[in-house]
């Protein structure tokens, strides 16, 4: 009897510490959390004790590596504006009308081909990309444009809209899918062609899960990294012509850190104060997203 | 007014007429997206086959372009994942334990799930300058391959957990009562009937995961992985580059000899991403029929 009941207190014990193990691993994830917005805002912090909060959102040049400085976030922000807005102008109908088509048209055998085909869209580095935008897709868009400078925010901002397509195609497509087949049916009976269906039934009840497919996709966009610093140059301004060199914020952050900029330098703090509009701006992005799915969902039953 | 009967055919033709039009604009659409894919494949296997060669394999960067090679970025690439796989893996295996079998409706682990889905969200780039402040300069770890495997585990950890999560959810709830009911313990029942069960849904998933986090590159150019190195990584804290960061460094380069470089480059990190994936597929596949025999 002592034995077992000894057995049981070891077990106890044993089944205690892995439990307390696995809890560890678990909040190592909200830990991570907390040491990125930890990070960002001590240095941001350092950042603004040396630059005006009024500057930084009014100047309209960009210019901390120059003797010269000013810190006017917006002509980065106009660079990642510029080619994200490209890039979902490219992703929002390709894979909304992919989403309809899969979904609504496709037969089940297309589906099993298309699908993870598209998929591998989003699989592909993104230096490839990058090598893809500036050596293949901006030459091909000179001929056409004979004034598109070798670097610009055209050329990669259509190349991050074809990568961005499968997370428009599969979230919306799921969405889609997810509509009542009764839905159609009814439509069908009152005699609806199979795009009236699409259009007018299934895509306004999947419309929450669309509208939240292209968030997540701008905020994928603004994120982008390797595209733009490849192909997108480096000259921060304040513009919205597709067609000069531009730089984004994440392009900004990854030239800094190419060069060896000393901690405590205001070079190295501005990183952290762009990298923080940054991680607003997607988790924004991604949190309206959560909620739009949400809160607007099409509840039946 | 009623419609003629001729009114009717009229009307239907066309709606049967804008309803080929628009399956027509969605064929277009998706074979203009899929046909990108392949043009991009062509494209740079066009630009890289010719300097493709064992001589390209087994040599080091080079300032000359007919001389450079990627093996220290191959072999760079290959410990840092092997590192990362080590660090991230045990810690996110854990992690969805914790939150499946041991806290599924506790306020913590909403919490938790919460924070991954918004984790897996971050840009890469951040986790990069979190990396930089946090390893490189607080903990001094420097350049070096640890740092970059630290980064980048904290990079892979939000897909693993949640891939891992599902592999667990899909271990019928009937085994672990079962092994409940012939006096096993929760660890217990984890340990010999969940995880076996669970272990080729984990291992497809994680493969899955490193192959996204292989192609990454701007975290580790944050964290200072070097462009140039001659010589292979011989202990944790040495310098390293990836493949990722050689083709972006030969692209970035005016000569043409270097574009050459870099699709060369690109053609054999495309060959590991397949690889990867082909070994993820296998394994589904073999796995998915013993288990449920």
């Amino acid at each position: 009897m002592t034995i077992i009941s000894q057995q049981v207190k070891r077990n106890k014990t044993y089944e205690g510490i892995l439990q307390g193990v696995l809890f560890l691993c678990g909040s190592l994830s909200v830990l991570t959390t907390l040491g990125i917005v930890v990070v960002l805002i001590f240095e941001t912090i350092a950042f603004f004790r040396e630059v005006s909060l009024l500057e930084f959102l009014t100047d309209s040049q960009w210019t901390p590596l120059f003797d010269d400085k000013h810190f006017g976030i917006l002509s980065l922000l106009s660079g990642t504006f510029l080619t994200s807005m490209i890039a979902i102008l490219v992703a929002m109908p390709v894979g909304l009308l992919s989403a309809i088509y899969l979904s609504e048209y496709a037969s089940t055998k297309v589906r099993s081909w298309v699908k993870p085909t598209l998929e591998v869209l989003a699989g592909i580095p993104t230096v490839v990309y990058g090598y893809f935008a500036l050596l293949f897709v901006t030459p091909l868009l000179q001929t056409f444009i004979p004034s598109l400078s070798g670097f610009n925010a055209f050329g990669p901002g259509i190349v991050m809209g074809i990568m961005i397509i499968p997370m428009v195609s599969s979230l919306s497509e799921d969405a889609m899918y997810a509509v009542p087949q009764r839905l159609r049916e009814a439509a069908c009976a009152l005699g609806s062609s199979k795009l009236q269906v699409s259009l007018r039934v299934v895509v306004p009840a999947a419309f929450s899960g669309i509208a939240a497919s292209f968030l997540l996709a701008i905020s994928r966009a603004i994120g982008e990294t390797m595209i733009v610093v490849i192909a997108s140059g480096q000259q921060p301004r304040l513009t919205l012509n597709p067609l000069v060199p531009i730089e984004t914020m994440t392009a900004y952050i990854v030239q800094v850190s190419m060069g060896d900029t000393p901690t405590g330098t205001i070079e190295y703090k501005t990183i952290f104060a762009v990298g923080m509009v940054l991680f607003l701006s997607t988790l924004i992005l991604n949190l309206l997203s959560q909620w739009i799915r949400e809160r607007f969902q099409e509840k039946y039953e | 007014m009623k419609p003629t009967h001729s009114e009717i055919q009229k009307l239907l033709a066309a709606r049967q007429r804008i309803e080929r039009i628009f399956k027509a604009v969605a064929v277009l659409t998706l074979v203009i997206a899929i046909g990108t894919l392949a043009v991009l494949l062509i494209d740079s296997l066009a630009d890289g086959i010719n300097r493709l060669s064992l001589q390209f394999l087994t040599s080091y960067p080079s300032r000359r372009p007919q001389q450079a090679g990627i093996l220290s970025a191959l072999v760079g690439t290959i410990y840092l994942m092997i590192l990362t796989a080590l660090l991230a893996l045990p810690v996110g295996i854990g992690a969805a334990i914790y939150l499946e079998e041991y806290a599924k409706h506790h306020w913590f682990s909403r919490i938790i799930e919460v924070n991954i889905s918004n984790l897996a969200g971050v840009p890469s780039i951040i986790y990069g300058l979190l990396g930089l402040e946090l390893f490189v300069r607080t903990l001094g770890l420097d350049r070096s391959l640890l740092s970059g495997a630290l980064t980048m585990s904290l990079l892979v950890l939000p897909i693993i957990i949640i891939t891992v999560r599902e592999a667990l959810r899909a271990v019928p709830t009937s085994v672990r009562e079962a092994s409940y009911a012939l006096g096993a313990s929760r660890w217990q029942t984890i340990w010999h009937q969940v995880l076996p069960i669970a272990f080729p849904g984990i291992l497809t998933g994680s493969i899955l995961a490193f192959s996204r986090a292989i192609g990454e590159a701007a975290p580790l150019i944050m964290i200072g992985a070097l462009t140039y190195i001659a010589f292979l990584p011989d202990s944790l804290l040495a310098p390293f580059s990836v493949l990722p960061i050689q083709i972006f460094n030969w692209v970035s380069r005016p000569q043409k000899g270097f574009a050459e470089n870099a699709a060369a480059g690109i053609i054999v990190l495309l060959i590991v991403l397949l690889m990867m994936n082909a070994i993820a597929v296998y394994l589904r596949h073999r796995y998915q029929k013993k288990v449920y025999l």
